[in-house]
């Protein structure tokens, strides 16, 4: 059982080739059977496998050819698995199989039914050669498909160009950090003579010491690619563009798939990683800031989607917070959590889309708990998770991130109890937020009817998500055998308790202000400060206008500038001068007798002139 | 007999395909495509002679037994000028791409109206000749000739079958190649009047001429002959502004093998002829070789983006991308170098496929300006989705031969120079951007409803499956093209050491 692991990429990866050859000439049924089908079986090998897998549960690889060898460079097309890569790949194909199984029904009116699965086939094998390579190159080959794939599919409907823009800014803000990571690659290949993960870490345990320079670098240029693959700060601005895309897109690239490959990175080198621990505690401060920058700018969307884009950015932060401080098992139960209920909010979004004639604008919607109860219910539970209430499952998982970072011991002494208040800021606007969100669309009065309700389809996969959401947080994920143990926790009551009450205290907030109205925002963000504040966050920092000022228009402006191309002109002045002399020397061959007997008379005389001379 | 052969069927196919128009106008690209396919079939059947071991064996200038093939026979006995043909793994892999690519040329000008068909083929074939012939001579006098073949028929390709500014364009192309081919023979015959000082026998042979004892002050000099020779034809900045030109205004086949083929020559002479005879010059001169490479790269990008014509940015994007052979070839480490030759296969496929798919458009449209362009995806999406494919090529998607390339080149080039490493990765950022705009620009946006567009033919897609196949076997296992040219890496070792694979070898020592 265990070597047919690699069945788990190859069936989605030959679904999607298969759709796109016959491109568009498969009837629907079959299509959909394909798209979603291979991801399921995928998700029962995954399944079967796990099993097989945790009866002994020991590091698996599989080499299936090589890559390509010059020298000692000799990557390998090969898988390595572990407890860590089989929750990444539970994760992507189980809520990855949902969210194709409601596309089949959302897509349904789209003349393009079949390049979507294929595209979103593809997202997944590539999402999960990434989660299951064993060298860092063949990690960099998934890397770079999800890049691909979120391109194709944030600009899938491709005649409007602002799609077009949003797709090509995500790949290219991305591939900014891919370029980096790339960097890293070959520095770590450079200096440790291997890219395959494990030997990789032991190699570079035993060449450098904790504190050196070269980890540090090869540490932060892998940062650099996680940052940019999973929106943080200061690569975050493509994600709230990529909403662009149809509404499963956006919860395959928040939830399964995408973001969460830059936390999966680090988790996964985390060896290198405590080699640096400078470079650790920045991991921790960028999720940090990332977290409470994104957090104050969701409070001022009004675009459904964005809020939930936002909300992502600053959950992958507490992911970061969690990598940074070392607590890695949270993290990634942080990472799987997130899955289930950003999946769920995301396909709710798009129930509430699809049934509302394509209204994002939350502000247009209200009153519809009772017109669309899936939806009431899956953001009731999924906004309930997201901002951590007690027993669902976001509480388990966000918890132990605060008190890992307010018991942290780093470079910096006394940090921890900092980050941990900075931690707590983000849970009450988390709160805030996402039940802002809650009591805007959901009660208040109607304004936009519903045409329809959401089959079967949709609703099955939201209601196992709202389970998923809920309990999903209950069970223990094995992974103890992966990371470095940590420290037990023993935090005092007090800490506890205002970590378990500061979510509810949002909650509060938002009722009173969005729900009773009791409370106005209005008068401070209708007076000069609060509103320009308002306008700044509402921008998301203006971190957009400060990149299009520093780099795109400097980029444009140059290719403009040289478009003509200036290196030409050298030549071109070779080709006057030859011209100049050409005309210079025509002149002379004018024809006329007279000219040229003079001519002659006085090159006769010069002639015997200098002659003289010379005697 | 073989070697010769392989020139003499596509010279003689020449003259058949252009006689063959007497009988009716369709026959010469019948013609001229089977003696291709023929050619090709026939290098691959007698490859099958040679035994398996001897594709391991590194050539040795002395021992003609370790080449695959070679062919010897005097010719001016005077000056000791032979018909001297060799063919190690590094010229076979370049003759089976030039003869691929030939094919493929042939068919992309298959619908195309062109006057005077039997020519025009005659051409194409006669330009594969020139190539071909490049790629085996082992006599500098020799391939110097091949070296003007190859470049009269592709500048009457460009001159007489060319768009609207043809005469400007071919003529550009031809003075560039031309003076520049005059520095190398200049070098040449200086090279063999030292060689004959030295030993007293007169010789071209690239075996004799390896090793001349010479000051270094004239080797500099000599070095640079061939060097500019051979980077105008590659083409590195900033000797590439004819390359725009001549691509924009070359007919379709012609566009195709100048991307896809004629370039290599240039990168194959670096690697051949430029450093080896000339080691302690070239590999003095090399920081400034890179420096070019680097400068290309971004540059070409940049100026890639900013075209609006779908021919020039996959011109300038030619620039960019032949950078990184530069970059590979005076990296001078065996990873540089595999990964250089690799970038000259599969950017060959890559480029020839997109020069396709632009001679396409401007078929259909009768325009290569972008900005009348755009949602062609709705009206031929076959042609729409095989671009897509070709622009991920280019822009390093791992998986395809581009991306080993590339990263090959870079992980060879770190070794040797960390810094302009990270200098020529903001190439893969570049890259991205030219090559996305391009596709938004033609294929994305808002589609015209009044035009009426034929998508890609069988006989179309057929070709580019071609391609798409080769670009990811080379993507996804590159092997066996690495194995045919790590013998000539090894050999080439012999005559120049390597740059020293910085860490990898301090690991292998600890």
């Amino acid at each position: 059982m265990l070597q047919t692991v690699w069945l788990i990429p190859l069936l989605p990866f030959l679904s999607a080739v298969l759709l796109m050859v016959t491109a568009g000439r498969m009837p629907r049924p079959l299509v959909a059977m394909l798209g979603a089908g291979s991801v399921g079986l995928s998700a029962v090998v995954v399944l079967l496998f796990g099993m097989q897998f945790m009866q002994a549960p020991e590091p698996y690889t599989l080499t299936l050819w090589s890559w390509m060898r010059v020298g000692d460079f000799a990557p390998q097309f090969s898988f390595y698995i572990d407890q860590l890569t089989l929750v990444m790949m539970a994760v992507i194909t189980g809520v990855g199989f949902l969210i194709h199984l409601y596309s089949t029904e959302f897509m349904e009116e789209d003349s393009d039914y079949s390049r979507y699965f294929a595209y979103m086939n593809m997202f997944v094998a590539a999402m999960l050669i990434l989660v299951m390579a064993d060298n860092l190159l063949l990690l960099f080959l998934g890397w770079e498909g999800v890049g691909v794939c979120s391109y194709l599919l944030v600009g899938f409907w491709y005649k409007d160009p602002a799609n077009g823009a949003a797709s090509r800014k995500a790949f290219v803000v991305t591939r900014v950090g891919d370029t980096a990571m790339a960097l890293g690659l070959l520095l770590l290949f450079t200096e440790l003579g291997t890219l395959q993960i494990q030997p990789m870490l032991d190699a570079a345990n035993n060449t450098w010491v904790s504190g050196d320079t070269l980890p540090a670098l090869a540490a932060l240029l892998l940062l650099g690619g996680a940052v940019g693959k999973s929106a943080q700060l200061p690569l975050h601005t493509w994600l709230p563009d990529a909403m662009a895309g149809p509404t499963p897109v956006s919860a395959l690239i928040h939830a399964a798939t995408m973001v969460t490959a830059g936390v999966y990175l680090i988790a996964r080198t985390h060896g290198l990683f405590l080699l640096a621990p400078d470079v650790l505690l920045l991991v921790a401060l960028i999720g940090l800031v990332t977290l409470l920058l994104a957090a104050f700018t969701a409070l001022n969307q009004h675009d459904i989607k964005r809020i939930l884009a936002y909300s992502t950015i600053s959950q992958i932060g507490y992911m970061f917070l969690a990598l940074g401080v070392g607590a890695w098992s949270s993290g990634i139960f942080h990472l799987m959590t997130h899955a289930f209920f950003k999946a769920l909010l995301f396909l709710g979004a798009g129930a509430v889309i699809h049934c509302l004639h394509h209204e994002h604008n939350i502000f247009k919607m209200g009153g519809l708990r009772s017109r669309l109860p899936v939806a009431f219910w899956s953001f009731l539970i999924g906004s309930a998770a997201l901002a951590a209430l007690p027993f669902t499952s976001g509480f388990f998982s966000k918890d132990p991130i605060l008190i890992s970072a307010f018991e942290y011991h780093g470079s910096i002494a006394g940090i921890g109890p900092w980050l941990w208040v900075g931690g707590l800021l983000g849970a009450l606007l988390t709160a805030i937020y996402s039940f802002r969100l809650v009591f805007i669309v959901f009660f208040g009065e109607a304004n936009t009817e519903p045409d329809r309700q959401p089959g079967w389809r949709m609703a099955g996969p939201l209601t196992l998500l709202c389970v998923l959401s809920l309990f999903g947080g209950w069970f223990a994920l094995p992974l103890a055998s992966v990371f470095p143990a940590e420290s037990a926790h023993h935090p005092s009551m007090l800490i506890e308790g205002i970590s378990i009450s500061i979510p509810l205290l949002g909650v509060l907030v938002a009722w009173l202000v969005y729900y009773q109205r009791k409370v106005s925002v209005s008068r401070f963000t209708d007076s000069p400060t609060g509103n320009s504040l308002r306008q700044y966050w509402h921008s998301g920092w203006a971190m957009d206008d400060l990149y299009d000022n520093l780099l795109v228009k400097p980029f444009v402006g140059v290719s403009t500038l040289l478009r003509g191309e200036p290196v030409d002109k050298v030549y071109n002045g070779i080709v006057g001068v030859c011209q100049l002399v050409h005309r210079g020397l025509s002149e002379s061959q004018t024809g006329k007798m007279r000219w040229y007997a003079t001519s002659m008379v006085f090159g006769l005389i010069a002639l015997i002139t200098f002659l003289g001379w010379g005697i | 007999m073989i070697l010769p052969n392989l020139i003499l069927v596509l010279l003689v196919g020449g003259a058949l395909a252009w006689w063959s128009e007497r009988f009716d106008s369709s026959w010469p690209r019948l013609v001229a495509l089977l003696v291709v396919l023929a050619d090709l079939s026939y290098l691959l059947s007698s490859l099958t002679t040679v035994p398996l071991e001897n594709f391991a064996l590194v050539p040795v200038a002395a021992d003609p037994a370790s080449w695959l093939m070679s062919y010897q026979l005097n010719w001016i006995p005077r000056f000791g000028i032979r018909f001297e043909l060799a063919m190690d793994g590094l010229s076979l892999v370049l003759i089976v791409l030039t003869l691929v690519l030939g094919a493929i040329a042939i068919v992309s000008s298959w619908t195309e109206d062109n006057q005077r068909q039997g020519f025009f083929q005659a051409n194409i074939l006669w330009t594969l000749a020139g190539v071909v012939g490049v790629f085996l001579a082992m006599d500098l006098f020799l391939f110097f000739l091949f070296w003007e073949v190859m470049l009269v028929p592709m500048y009457l390709l460009i001159a007489i079958w060319g768009h609207e500014g043809k005469a400007h364009a071919s003529m550009k192309f031809f003075i560039f190649t031309q003076f520049s081919g005059l520095l190398m023979l200049v070098a040449i015959v200086v090279l063999a009047i030292l060689q004959q000082q030295a030993s007293g026998i007169w010789s071209f042979s690239y075996f004799d001429l390896l090793n001349t004892s010479m000051d270094s002050t004239v080797a500099g000099w000599l070095m640079l002959g061939f060097f500019i020779a051979f980077v105008v034809k590659l083409p590195g900045f900033p000797f590439h502004t004819w390359l725009p030109d001549a691509h924009t205004q070359a007919p379709t086949a012609g566009s195709v093998i100048l991307a896809g083929i004629l370039l290599k020559t240039g990168a194959y002479g670096l690697i051949r002829f430029t450093v080896p005879l000339f080691p302690e010059a070239a590999l003095e001169f090399a920081p400034i070789a890179m420096m070019l490479g680097v400068a290309g790269i971004i540059y070409g990008a940049v100026l890639a983006f900013g075209q609006s014509d779908f021919k020039r940015l996959v011109a300038y994007s030619s620039v960019s991308h032949m950078g990184f052979v530069l970059l590979g070839v005076f990296a001078w480490n065996a990873l540089a170098l595999q990964g250089a030759v690799m970038q000259m296969v599969a950017h060959g496929f890559s480029t020839a496929a997109l020069f396709m798919i632009a001679g396409a458009l401007q078929q259909r449209m009768h325009t290569r300006d972008m900005n009348q362009m755009g949602g062609l995806w709705q009206q031929m999406p076959r042609m729409g989705a095989v671009a897509l494919f070709f622009v991920l090529a280019s822009l390093g998607m791992p998986g395809l031969g581009n991306f080993v390339a590339e990263f090959l080149v870079l992980l060879g080039l770190f070794q040797v120079n960390p810094w302009m490493t990270v200098v020529a990765a903001l190439g893969l950022i570049t890259a991205a951007i030219y090559s996305l705009i391009m596709m938004q620009r033609a294929f994305y946006g808002k589609p015209d409803d009044s035009r009426r567009l034929t998508d890609f033919g069988s006989l179309e897609m057929t070709a580019m499956a071609v391609m798409i196949i080769a670009l990811v076997w080379l993507g996804m296992y590159p092997q066996p093209v690495l194995d045919l040219v790590q013998p000539v890496i090894d050999s080439l070792a012999v005559e120049v050491p390597l740059v020293a694979e910085r860490g990898v070898s301090v690991g292998a020592v600890q």
